[in-house]
């Protein structure tokens, strides 16, 4: 106890305290901030060096450098790689850098806490890690071939890397909980005085949806993978026909947590997208209520209809009907949210600076996944879509512009808020141009090839896909490659560049914008006073 | 100043415990799934047709024989790993009029020296053709033992009902076979679906 108000004296009296004890025993919002940040980046290399490993062994038909049980594993490592330790934590850090600035908070409402959701990140990596790992070496057992829904009985069967997968994925809802709760809690407390819930922008609200979404479905897949934990050696039968137990089961919980996951990658995103379009169209957010109305309605439905992701299954008619009818409803509160933004940028002062760029690509992008996810709702059209190539372009296209390109529009929109320089906006937009082109390149012969009749997480191809392939190949070395680039940018503006100015955007609207760039170590130490 | 600070934290202390609270409750949640899956199920009628009993049932019989329509039924075979068994099918599938009575022998084998009971469950994909397939005579509306090394073959008299969909021009039975309990290899006439059920209380 003693200790611990020592240290919390300390943050109130002192600067930025020095070395790793900074890191390590940091409760400061920005520099926990700066930690998330820095671990999706480090993740997204990772997950990206796997994806092209996947794309070079598909590159031609026939096995040239994986066996398929690596391939799938690789398969499985992307995507948890990318969902759980890009993606999240990205849009963790933006909330923490951004939320208490916001608000008018001085800084988070629960900070030790915050400190142990972030470091718990780390050790959950390794484990993840650990389990690609394990299988190299002897008595390893088998590779993780189950893909990232580890549907037993597949899953029963793999050796101990299952093991490892199973707690790493215990440790990342741990710390995506304790996340959420502090989020919420802030957003819930901490407000400047005067600042209602409907006065609060639209990136707070985004993440005040994801948080409840988060703390709502996490525990479910954590129960999930508890159970397939007990059925893989304390001789329990939850999925196990053999014993009374039904496979199906652990299918509902997965996807009880997995779709609302999709929500949860979006909305941080749609959150930054509501900043950077009013900043650049230089007019406020068209429809601020009924954008928070949308996502609420949103994350409402999209809690129930989880199990189209299950239509081959061999469910009742009823039972699929209910599900197409409810996952085509979203796509009406989707779709305000996109003609909010085409009606904020209408008539608009518009510059297209990086942060534009990105966004106004994903109001296309993002929509164009939108349309074959509609395609993908509707039950008969499934049947033939289900697991094939179909599927992935879909989901990287909703995922990628969704919530990856978002994310990258709150980086060089923040960055010089961050850091206290301007990015090279040069390079900035040249990185949007390879980026965008080489991601369309990448995923979009992938439609074809699913239509086809291409199957997805299988290492092998009917020659007759080769050249789609080869296409689809190309495209994602550069693509892969282009976020090099990425992190150059960053580096560079972290070293250097043009000052910026405390609003550092013309158009840019919001208290984080009244405070120096960079912030001082602590900001808002006396609320402001909303009007 | 300080007065509101304190005060921030405890209101801070009460949304943690409620937000913790409904943590809790999403995780019990989880597990409380499992059984409401079942009920769900039963009360909206969504069950498997194993659960409703509704496998080796006849909905329609009819004498015709349909000598126009073909009709594919393919044979799939999976043992559980717990069964150190071989079972497979005569052949992996036939094509047969509506209505006729055709026969097909399945083999068995116990890969262990010991003896050992098992029982195979049938179903039918898709689901909708289940209750036009009937089955008049079938080694799955019986206990098997095998002694250690034993081999068997198994015949099955079947028939699909001439009022089959037309929309229906193929279907698959498949026999999952799961071993029985040392136990519970005294008598009990075992049809399939409380098979399930009875090895699960046990």
């Amino acid at each position: 106890m003693s200790t611990t108000t020592l240290s919390h004296d300390e943050a109130h009296h002192h600067d930025a305290p020095k070395g790793w004890k900074r890191w390590l025993f940091s409760t400061n919002h920005k520099d926990i901030g700066t930690l998330y940040l820095l671990f999706a980046l480090t993740m997204l290399f990772l997950g990206g060096a796997s994806a092209m490993l996947i794309r070079m062994e598909l590159f031609m038909p026939g096995i040239q450098m994986l066996d398929p049980d690596l391939y799938n594993n690789l398969v499985t490592n992307h995507a948890l790689i990318m969902i759980f330790g890009a993606v999240m934590p990205a849009a963790a850090g933006l909330a923490n850098w951004m939320i208490p600035m916001m608000i008018g908070a001085p800084d988070m409402a629960l900070p030790r806490m915050n400190n142990l959701s972030f470091w718990v990140l780390p050790a959950a990596a390794t484990m993840l890690i650990l389990s690609f790992v394990v299988p190299f070496f002897p008595g390893g057992g088998t590779q993780i071939n189950t893909g990232w829904t580890l549907y037993p009985p597949l899953s029963v069967q793999v050796g101990m890397s299952m093991d490892f997968l199973i707690f790493a994925v215990h440790l990342l809802g741990i710390s995506s909980v304790l996340a959420s709760i502090n989020i919420i809690v802030t957003l819930l407390n901490m407000r400047a005085p005067g600042m209602s819930l409907f006065k609060m922008p639209m990136f707070c609200w985004t993440w005040l949806v994801t948080a409840f979404l988060l703390i709502l479905v996490v525990p479910v897949l954590a129960g999930g993978v508890t159970m397939l934990l007990f059925d893989r050696h304390f001789g329990t039968s939850f999925f196990d026909a053999a014993g009374g137990g039904d496979p199906v089961l652990f299918q509902h919980l997965f996807w009880f947590f997995g779709h609302p996951e999709v929500y949860i990658l979006l909305l941080p995103s749609i959150g930054v997208l509501s900043h950077v379009i009013p900043a650049f169209a230089r007019k406020p957010l068209f429809g601020y209520k009924s954008m928070v109305g949308a996502m609420l309605a949103v994350a409402t439905i999209g809690m129930v209809v989880w199990a189209h992701h299950q239509y081959t299954i061999g469910m009742s008619l009823g039972a699929v009907t209910y599900f197409m009818i409810g996952t085509i409803l979203i796509s009406i509160p989707v779709g305000l949210m996109i003609f909010n933004f085409i009606a904020t940028m209408w008539r608009g002062a518009m510059t297209f600076e990086t942060p534009m760029l990105f966004a106004v690509g994903i109001v296309l992008m993002f929509t164009f996944g939108g349309l074959s996810g509609v395609m993908l709702a509707v039950v008969p059209a499934d049947m033939q879509y289900h697991d094939s190539m179909f599927v992935v372009a879909h989901f990287h296209y909703v995922l990628m512009p969704g919530a990856v390109f978002g994310l990258f529009a709150g980086v060089f929109y923040w960055l010089p808020k961050w850091t206290g320089h301007m990015y090279d906006e040069k390079l900035g937009k040249l990185f949007f141009w390879i980026n965008v082109i080489s991601f369309n390149i990448t995923f979009f012969p992938q439609h074809f090839l699913g239509l086809a009749g291409m199957p997805r997480r299988i290492v092998d191809y009917n020659m007759i896909f080769t050249e789609f392939n080869v296409v689809s190949s190309i495209g994602a070395m550069v693509f892969g490659l282009s976020h090099l680039l990425f992190l150059y940018i960053i580096i560079k503006t972290i070293r250097g560049g043009k000052k910026a100015e405390k609003r550092a955007w013309e158009g840019a609207k919001g208290l984080e914008w009244e405070l120096d760039s960079p912030p001082a170590f602590h900001t808002w130490t006396v609320a402001p006073q909303i009007k | 100043m300080s007065e509101s600070m304190a005060d921030n934290r405890s209101k801070n202390r009460r949304t943690t415990l409620i937000l913790s609270l409904v943590v809790v409750a999403m995780f019990g949640f989880g597990f409380a799934l499992v059984p409401l899956y079942n009920l769900f199920c039963q009360i909206t009628g969504t069950q498997s047709l194993a659960q409703r009993g509704e496998i080796g049932k006849i909905a329609q019989v009819t004498d015709r024989v349909d000598e126009n329509r073909w009709v594919t039924v393919k044979f799939d075979t999976t043992v559980n790993p717990n069964l150190p068994w071989e079972f497979s099918a005569e052949t992996a599938k036939m094509r047969v009029h509506p209505g006729q009575t055709y026969e097909i022998n399945f083999h068995a084998r116990n890969r262990s020296s010991a003896s050992v009971t098992g029982q195979a469950i049938p179903s039918v994909a898709p689901w909708q053709a289940t209750p036009y397939f009937s089955k008049m005579e079938c080694f799955c509306f019986n206990k098997q033992r095998l002694e250690g090394s034993q081999e068997t073959t198994m015949p099955l008299r079947f028939m699909v009902s001439a009022d089959l969909p037309p929309e229906i021009n193929s279907l698959t039975l498949s026999y999952s076979f799961m071993r029985l309990k040392e136990e519970e290899q005294g008598e009990r006439k075992s049809d399939s679906p409380q098979l399930i059920a009875a090895n699960q209380d046990k």
